[in-house]
């Protein structure tokens, strides 16, 4: 919302400094985004004569100008414009003259003439959007006089303020002169127009039908007559230009600037082409239509509001726009006003399913005052009899539907004090709430509160607690610190999650974090189940399908660096996943997941970092089990298994989805479902005595076949004997003379016992037993 | 016999002298002082003598021994000398050729600020909680005080999801949520902080995100008012920002708190920095939680963290924050 200084003015009873208006809003929650200060910058600029115009002897796109600027001589300037004609008043800046943009206007040469100052256009003294050329002034001024002067320019101060959703009262000047005044330590006073009333009365030619008092609380109808409609005058449509508005007719105008003025939307026709006089507000009919003011066919349903007339032809969208047809032109003489409160939701409605929104319907959805419509009718007549010469009949047509309750709200004092932390007598809190209307009256140590028509959205003790803090002021309320003891930390799970963090970037990842939608397709590029739960309403269609894996997400890094020629990257991420919600579930199933890609290595990498972050996270029995993984190259690929339990696959990345991503090198990949690892069981910590004996070392080779996992010909190792403290591979072999489809592990065993040095017929009666179970339980057989 | 040792002890001097390596030397040592050397062999000859010969030819025996171990170790210290600059020679690395194949790794400009700033609140005493990022209606929006129609929806674009009925699932547009699930999952006193990943349906630019990070802090607890909100945002701006930082509250709307502000912290400098929203838990709120608001009280503060997480390094365009590009994730 806009507003401007000398209009808030109108209705302080005192003058307020900008500085002091724009801290106020500040402090009420009406936060000031843009301040101009209009008329700065015109100091210099005077109205001269146009006495001759020539054109440039070296240039076709300026002219040379001689004006008059105020001392009789000829004064020549250099001109890119030619609107003018000799006898025209213009404005010139002159020599010295800072324009409102900060460029300062000299003397200097222009193709080898002198230019002795600058006519300006509208744009160029920021009094309007109109570059076309220079501004013809219009003006009974003699030359030289100050355009300021000429124009009735009074320097002023235009606010640009941030409006809540909760604050309907502050679209208008007078709701937000009405909240400011007593922050600002001043009175505040609403317009009181005078209206005088001729002919016969409005109710003779207007009536008024609401058939659906649900969407609309009241309607109200004036007649005025004997309109002459041209165009509005210069000082109403500079503020309804300051404040954002285009000027169209004197009516128009004037009814744009009691919205702005009282926050009243409100509807002039033509009476002559309204049929009956007869205005009705009632539900459309489905898939009835009307071409609204902007030339535009609309069409409507059962939810929404339209105004129609003596016909049963629709006129106008209630609260939204009107219709073209029964349009105010230059030949109207006869006008009926509507002012009307619809209801909010309603207009909320409507205009976002037509995606059609106006000054009007920002105003309604909000809330409007269905109590001022009296004083803004009064207010629209007055204006149009200056104006336009109307003659505005007696009385008016007034029906009422269903208007919002305004019961009494108890408000407590201890209460408003327990949540703002404050000391406020309950006469303190009656003295913040009386300027805004508030009206209170006591019961006991509390309130009975009325809240005021012009705040629809204050329904409850809350919202009135919300005003006190307000006009109290948040920065009056003392700071306190919370007193409870308490302990914060980290959950075990948080902490888990931060280890793995660093044990990842201790591996020399770096973390990154793309975007969690796919592109139709970009699963299936990777080898997965193309199916992910769709957004309905993507940004772009490559960012409309939430990723079911992290691997979509990390190829696609992959690739961009290969293209980069950036190879061997190792990338990492956390991120969640999201699957199809379970059965009888809305949510899907999303799951915390972590990955790591490593570019330029193969599968064992990846092997790798899956042990040490089964190490550090602890958990039981971790294992590989060789398998055809999606996404994964089918003969390097494996499920990371935990306890029996696959969390994960492990292995290099396809070849196929490389070469589909145009990735060169080879990619090892790892991704496990981290929040089943997190939430899952950990190995058991208890301290495992180290011995203070000598330790022994066997190494036993083994012929396995291939599809015997070495990790299970390790647990066995490791539990074949209580003697054993370690078992690590050392060695695998295939080749002759082992058959092709068999391999040789190779063991180091170190042996010890706590309590005594292993005499060598131990040593041999372990290793015995370690090769008779792994043999036995693998189908092994020990290598000579 | 004397002449003989003297001659054996020359002898010795200068065959030491003319060994050139550690082990020949060991040899030679052997040679000379062993059981089978020309001295021990003088020695054998002693029994012939008398005693005055024996005591005489004796010292002489110890002085030509001592005096032969006196070359072998000094020869010995030169070629072991000599043996260690070779070695050393050949050894010579220039460590400055040297390049780690891995760096310390990185974690990401927006996990750092989150981990900073889970501390912070933990060291405030808050505990961190957590939830989906695909949300129902009722957790995102109608459980927070936004009615069906209400304008606020309209602050918020929001992603909807293929999912139930129509706009019931969505991609969670703020942390809120969460406090939702706190409120349900638990009683109170409630002191948490959630950090999350959110989404709103608006084209990203330089200074907007569609996918973003915030973070928020609830309590609910006895007596809680606008004093401890107030109280806590300074205290939180001064451990996070630091001790020249402080903080203002500016009126402002948010459906599920009520009163609700704006907060702003001023940099040492004088200038502000607009950083999030709070306000007392609004009791509609409470009471979707399932907690009286007649018993209890609460207030809610949140804020995003890119723009934090990017100013930091003069980062000015958010977009980077989602680039996989090493060159940008290696920098932190």
């Amino acid at each position: 919302m806009k507003v401007l200084s000398s209009w808030l003015h109108e209705m302080l009873d005192a003058p307020v400094a900008p500085e002091a208006l724009a801290a106020a809003f500040d402090d009420l929650g009406t936060p000031v985004e843009e301040e101009v200060r209009l008329g700065e910058g015109l100091e210099g600029v005077v109205v001269a004569r146009v006495l001759d115009l020539r054109p440039h002897p070296n240039a076709d796109k300026i002219q040379l100008v001689d004006v008059d600027a105020g001392d009789g001589q000829p004064l020549q300037i250099c001109c890119g414009a030619f609107n003018m004609a000799v006898g025209d008043l213009v404005p010139l800046a002159t020599l010295g003259t800072t324009m409102p943009n900060g460029m300062t206007i000299e003397r200097r040469k222009l193709r080898g003439e002198w230019s002795n100052g600058m006519l300006c256009s509208s744009r160029e003294l920021e009094l309007g959007d109109d570059h076309g050329g220079i501004r013809v002034l219009d003006v009974d001024a003699s030359t030289g006089t100050p355009l300021r002067d000429a124009l009735g320019i009074e320097p002023d101060v235009l606010w640009e303020l941030e409006v809540n959703p909760n604050r309907p009262d502050a679209m208008s000047v007078a709701g937000l002169a009405r909240d400011v005044a007593p922050k600002a330590g001043v009175g505040f006073r609403l317009p009181s127009p005078t209206v005088s009333t001729a002919g016969s009365r409005a109710d003779a030619v207007a009536h008024v039908d609401i058939a659906d008092p649900d969407l609309c609380g009241r309607f109200v109808t004036r007649v005025l007559r004997d309109v002459t409609v041209g165009e509005s005058p210069a000082w109403m449509q500079r503020r309804l230009i300051a404040l954002g508005m285009r000027p169209i007719n004197a009516l128009v105008d004037i009814s744009n600037y009691v919205m702005l003025e009282l926050g009243q939307p409100n509807h002039p026709y033509d009476l002559a082409k309204v049929a009956g006089g007869t205005l009705r507000a009632r539900r459309a009919r489905d898939g009835e239509t009307l071409v609204t003011l902007d030339d535009v066919k609309r069409t409507f349903t059962t939810d929404d509001l339209l105004i129609t007339d003596g016909d049963d032809r629709p006129v106008g969208i209630a609260g939204i726009m009107g219709g073209a047809a029964c349009e105010i032109s230059a030949s109207t003489t006869d006008v009926l006003l509507e002012m009307a409160w619809f209801q909010p939701t309603s207009i909320s409605r409507t205009s976002r399913r037509l995606g059609l929104r106006s000054e009007a319907s920002a105003r309604f959805e909000k809330g409007a005052d269905p109590e001022v419509i009296d004083l803004a009718a009064d207010r629209f007549c007055q204006l149009a009899a200056e104006i336009c010469g109307a003659v505005t009949a007696p009385g008016q047509v007034d029906e009422r539907g269903t208007l919002p309750g305004r019961d009494p709200i108890r408000v407590r004092t201890a209460r408003v004090n327990a949540l703002l932390g404050t000391d406020l007598e309950r006469e303190r809190i009656t003295e913040l709430l009386d300027p805004i209307g508030f009206t209170s009256t006591p019961v006991g140590d509390d309130l009975d509160v009325v809240v005021p028509s012009w705040r629809y959205d204050s329904e409850a003790e809350i919202d009135v607690v919300e005003e006190v803090a307000r006009h109290h002021g948040y920065r009056n309320i003392p700071h306190r610190e919370l007193t409870e003891p308490r302990v914060g930390r980290l959950s075990t799970r948080q902490k888990d999650r931060r280890s793995v963090r660093r044990l990842m970037t201790g591996l020399g990842l770096a973390e990154c974090l793309p975007l969690p939608f796919l592109a139709p397709g970009q699963l299936a590029r990777c080898g997965l189940d193309p199916h992910g739960i769709r957004l309905l309403n993507p940004l772009v269609a490559e960012e409309s399908i939430l990723r079911t894996s992290l691997l979509p997400g990390l190829m696609a890094a992959a690739s961009h660096n290969a293209t980069r020629r950036q190879t061997g990257v190792g990338l990492w991420e956390i991120g969640r996943v999201f699957l199809p919600p379970p059965e009888g579930q809305v949510l899907p199933d999303e799951r915390e997941h972590l990955a790591v890609l490593l570019a330029g290595h193969d599968a064992p990498a990846a092997v790798e970092v899956w042990q040490v972050l089964a190490d550090r996270l602890r958990l039981p029995e971790p294992a590989v089990e060789n398998d055809v993984v999606a996404g994964l190259h089918p003969t390097r690929g494996a499920r990371a298994t935990v306890a029996g339990t696959p969390v994960g696959l492990v292995g290099e990345i396809d070849p196929a989805v490389l070469a589909r991503h145009d990735v060169g090198e080879r990619v090892a990949y790892l991704e496990v479902d981290l929040g089943a690892l997190l939430d899952g069981p950990r190995r058991d910590e208890a301290y495992r005595p180290m011995s203070r004996f000598p330790s022994s070392d066997i190494d036993l080779a083994f012929e396995v076949a291939d599809g015997i996992s070495a990790i299970d010909v390790e647990r066995t190792l490791a539990g074949g004997s209580d003697l054993v403290w370690s078992v690590r591979l050392f060695d695998v072999y295939r080749g002759p003379p082992l058959p092709e489809t068999r391999r040789s592990l190779a063991y180091a065993v170190r042996l010890q016992a706590l309590d005594r040095t292993l005499t060598d017929a131990e040593v041999a009666a372990a290793r015995s037993s370690l090769i008779a179970a792994v043999e036995s339980a693998h189908d092994a057989v020990l290598r000579g | 016999m004397i002449d003989e040792i003297r001659r054996i002890e020359d002898d010795a001097r200068g065959r030491v002298a003319a060994v050139d390596t550690v082990a020949e030397l060991v040899e030679l040592d052997r040679e000379l002082l062993g059981k089978r050397s020309a001295l021990t062999g003088t020695k054998r000859q002693m029994g012939a003598l008398s005693e005055d010969e024996r005591r005489e030819l004796g010292a002489a025996l110890n002085a030509a021994q001592e005096s032969i171990r006196g070359f072998l170790a000094a020869r010995r210290a030169e070629l072991e000398a000599v043996e260690r600059e070779v070695q050393l020679g050949a050894e010579r690395l220039d460590l400055t050729e040297v390049r780690a194949d891995r760096d310390a790794g990185h974690l990401h400009l927006i996990t750092q600020v989150v981990e900073e700033l889970e501390d912070v609140f933990v060291g405030l005493g808050f505990t961190v909680a957590e939830g989906p990022e695909v949300e129902d209606d009722w957790h995102n929006f109608t459980g927070l005080n936004f009615g069906t129609y209400h304008p606020a929806r309209d602050m918020q674009d929001t992603f909807f999801v293929d999912l139930g009925a129509p706009r019931e699932v969505v991609l969670r547009t703020h942390t809120s949520p969460v406090q939702m699930r706190v409120m349900e999952g638990q009683a109170p006193p409630i002191y948490s902080v959630v950090p999350g990943r959110v989404y709103r349906n608006e084209a990203a630019d330089a200074t907007h995100l569609a996918v973003f990070h915030q973070i928020e802090c609830l309590v609910v607890d006895h007596g809680i008012t606008f004093g401890h909100l107030a109280g806590t945002i300074d205290r939180f701006t001064k451990a996070f920002f630091g001790p020249g930082y402080s903080m203002r509250l500016r009126p402002a709307y948010f459906p599920f708190t009520e009163p609700s502000a704006e907060f702003d912290v001023q940099r040492p400098d004088g200038t502000w920095l607009e950083l999030g929203g709070c306000g007392m838990v609004h009791p509609n709120v409470l009471r979707n939680g399932g907690i009286d608001p007649e018993e209890w009280s609460g207030f809610a503060f949140g804020f995003g963290l890119d723009r934090l997480a990017a100013t930091r390094h003069g980062v000015t365009d958010l977009r980077e924050l989602a680039s996989t590009d090493v060159r940008f994730l290696s920098q932190f």
